[in-house]
């Protein structure tokens, strides 16, 4: 700066005031209704404290009262982007309370669209990322692909977003030829289309320089705040719930997990943790083409009994979502409804980092920060 | 390693900080201990080799009607085994002691658990509502809870 | 939709306007009789003569720039909505501004909570009149699945601001969102703002709620 303005007077020198600024819940960068108090001093941030709870939907109280079937359809709704993670792994839950027996077939049909809807996922946190940071355009071409996952998924439950596919004891519908020829074809098109996005974003210098060594998190934090997902794998952690302890039918296939290396700059920054998120979009296809070729016949609906009880007793079966680590914690006193039903919701566990690393950065790179954790505040609020 | 091993280690360190071990008819394990003894078992938990569960899945409450317990979920990314952690609490003054100091991610837990159900963790920075405005009555998943009629002049019913 | 998207692409002809704005039937004769004497003095195509009303429900109904504001589910089907496939833009409401006070038509995708409740009534407070709501979803409606044991859920957004559309579905699809756009763009053109603002009734909409 000296030699290039040499009329800058010497930073100590500067006189600035502190200033308290509020972002959200509206802002367009908060994705959702986050809420941030920013101490700032100029452009850097002394400290933010993160204020949630705006769209506390009182899923736990619901899922205390209603009948277990009846909870499925409002899991949907607390990770929107990933419904059918999410039904899968309440029905998980409630199916290893219960000892229920799933078709082996409903398995694969399951793992298919938990997979497709991963991908999904992704593409809506590459697109909005892009936006967080500027560029519109990567939006529109993410889209594009979710639209085809999302006219798949429709086939299948009926519905584009909350789609109550996954039921206690199997799956809702079981998949037809015209189906399958639709999953192939967005296979194709999505391998098609990735390589575009990495010219669009991913080695886009623009991007590089607003992501790169911004909000690094090392390995020994990630999981001291409890991070899990690309936010964990993005700092190098080998760790993935599908691999570690496999649920449904991962151990099946074969699939590798993407860490963070620091390509562009250091390991744990934000770019590396959207560059988790785009090379599991990759492994994700593969699971899925495994999971079609392998598709055996059989029942879609195993034997489930009519009024659902389920022995005394709790579980906790930890699945991997888009975001990382969902679990429902069950507690059953042997009635149709469960005790206490306790959503882990990766974003939650996420986002409680933020303070801790968006000290001493510059106001924009919050923005940059909060779109790397990818949130989705139906799940952090509940 | 299982929770049954795991609760022999805890035995041997703590003696009857630890409540005897039951293996549960359906569903999964758990280890009961006695709330004073909760912070040192946290470090324990977290520091001992063998163990070393160093990553903080849930902190959370249940209200059994007659009793609060804090139910804490442990993982360990070294191992890759889980344990589950009672702590059984008067239902009147639900009061133990924090464990953000071993874990910080209980910190937003901690805040959800006192928010929802009233449990106090003492010693925690921030011990305030999260969920919840500040101002709002009673912890919405006790079981007695019952539900405003109206919230700042906006009615609250259908 | 076909026919009304038809309309949309060309420009109404002045006739089609003054049909469109001018209810009664007498005042109706008169001003197409003097179009009638205007075009037959050659001067068809240059010149436009419309009631002020109608011209000004023109461009506020095909331009309306809703306020970016989501909240739950709903707000990823109205991305959805303005993203490459559905293409908002063709209905000339695809300018989503984060500012209020650029707004005019607020989409409240997704379910308000009290604690919501004051931050978004203040956000409508803020946008400059004329201004428009809309309330996409269930939740928004009426409380949606969240109605009976919801205890933080704000039953129906119009306990806190005036709603224009309600528009169905949880979520709704983006075709009932572009549905929802004709139908507030059909009311705009009723509306008769100059003689509201002659008659002095134009004082805010914020005094009905």
């Amino acid at each position: 700066m000296q030699e290039i303005f040499p009329t800058t007077p010497p930073r100590d020198t500067l006189k600035t005031e502190e200033m308290l600024i509020n972002m959200g819940p509206q802002h367009p960068s908060t994705h959702g209704v986050l809420r941030l108090v920013v101490r700032t001093d100029g452009e850097m941030v002394r400290e933010a404290w993160p204020h949630i709870g705006y769209l506390h939907r009182c899923f736990e109280k619901i899922a205390e009262t209603l009948p277990y079937r009846a909870v499925v359809p409002y899991t949907d709704r607390m990770d929107y982007l990933a419904s059918m993670n999410n039904n899968l792994a309440f029905c998980l839950a409630v199916e290893k309370l219960g000892g229920i027996e799933v078709p082996e077939r409903a398995a694969y049909l399951r793992v298919i669209f938990a997979e497709l809807n991963r991908i999904a996922s992704h593409l809506v946190a590459f697109g909005t990322y892009g936006l967080d940071l500027g560029a519109f355009t990567p939006f529109l071409y993410a889209f594009r692909e979710r639209e085809m996952i999302l006219s798949i998924c429709e086939k299948i439950s009926g519905q584009r977003m909350l789609y109550h596919y996954p039921r206690i004891g199997g799956v809702a519908r079981d998949i037809t030829p015209e189906i399958a020829g639709d999953i192939r074809a967005f296979l194709v098109q999505m391998r098609k289309a990735w390589p575009e996005y990495n010219d669009l974003l991913s080695n886009n210098q623009i991007f590089i320089k607003r992501t790169a060594d911004v909000g690094v998190i090392t390995a020994s934090q990630a999981i001291a705040w409890g991070l899990t997902g690309p936010c964990l794998r993005g700092s190098g952690v080998k760790l993935d719930m599908r691999k570690a302890k496999p649920y449904s039918l991962y151990d099946k296939f074969d699939f590798e997990i993407p860490v963070g290396e620091g390509l562009k700059g250091t390991t744990g920054d934000c770019w590396d943790r959207y560059w988790v998120r785009m090379l599991e979009m990759m492994e994700s296809c593969k699971i899925v083409e495994q999971a079609l070729n392998g598709l055996p016949e059989g029942e879609t609906m195993g034997k489930v009994a009519k009024v659902l009880r389920l022995p005394a007793g709790e579980v906790y079966v930890p699945c991997e979502n888009p975001r990382g680590e969902l679990g429902y914690y069950i507690i059953s006193d042997g009635q149709t409804q469960a005790l206490r039903v306790k959503a882990r919701g990766p974003s939650f566990c996420n986002l409680s980092i933020t303070r801790e690393i968006v000290r001493g950065v510059l106001v924009a790179d919050v923005v940059a920060i909060i779109g790397a954790f990818d949130i989705v505040l139906g799940e952090v609020d509940r | 390693m299982t929770t049954e091993q795991i609760h022999e280690l805890l035995a041997k360190r703590f003696g009857d900080a630890v409540l005897p071990y039951q293996a549960p008819a359906a569903g999964d394990p758990w280890i009961g201990l006695r709330p004073e003894s909760l912070a040192e078992a946290a470090l324990f938990l977290r520091d001992d080799k063998a163990l070393a569960f160093d990553l903080l899945r849930i902190v959370t409450g249940v209200d059994w009607k007659d009793r609060i317990s804090a139910v804490y979920h442990l993982y360990s990314t070294r191992h890759n085994h889980e344990v589950t952690i009672r702590v059984d609490l008067d239902r009147a003054d639900p009061r133990v002691e924090s464990v953000t100091p071993v874990w910080p991610a209980a910190d937003w837990h901690e805040r959800e658990a006192f928010d929802m159900i009233g449990i106090v963790f003492e010693g925690h920075p921030n011990m305030t509502r999260i969920l919840m405005p500040d101002d709002w009555e009673g912890h919405p998943l006790r079981k007695d809870y019952v539900a405003p009629t109206e919230y700042h002049g906006i009615s609250n019913v259908q | 939709m076909s026919e009304q998207m038809t309309a949309q692409t060309q420009p109404p002809s002045a006739e089609e306007l003054l049909r469109g704005a001018v209810k009664d039937p007498r005042e109706l004769t008169r001003y197409l009789s003097y179009l009638k004497t205007l075009t037959e003095e050659g001067l068809n195509g240059s010149v436009l003569i419309a009631p002020l009303d109608a011209a000004i429900n023109w461009s506020r109904a095909n331009s309306i720039w809703p306020l970016s504001f989501g909240i739950a589910c709903c707000a990823i089907e109205m991305m959805c909505a303005g993203a490459s496939k559905f293409d908002l833009d063709r209905f000339g409401a695809g300018a989503f501004r984060p500012t209020p006070r650029q707004g005019d038509l607020m989409i409240v995708a997704g379910t308000v909570t009290h604690k919501m409740a004051p931050r978004l009534r203040r956000l409508w407070e803020q946008m400059p009149e004329p201004k428009f709501v809309m309330a996409m979803g269930a939740c928004t409606i009426g409380g949606g699945p969240y109605c009976k044991y919801g205890y933080s859920v704000v039953k129906g957004l119009d306990k806190i601001v005036p709603v224009d559309i309600y528009v169905p579905g949880c979520p709704p699809r983006p075709e009932a969102l572009i549905d929802a756009f004709l139908k507030l763009q059909a009311r705009i053109r009723t509306d008769r703002p100059i003689e509201e603002r002659i008659k002095g009734k134009e004082q805010g909409r914020g005094e009905r709620a």
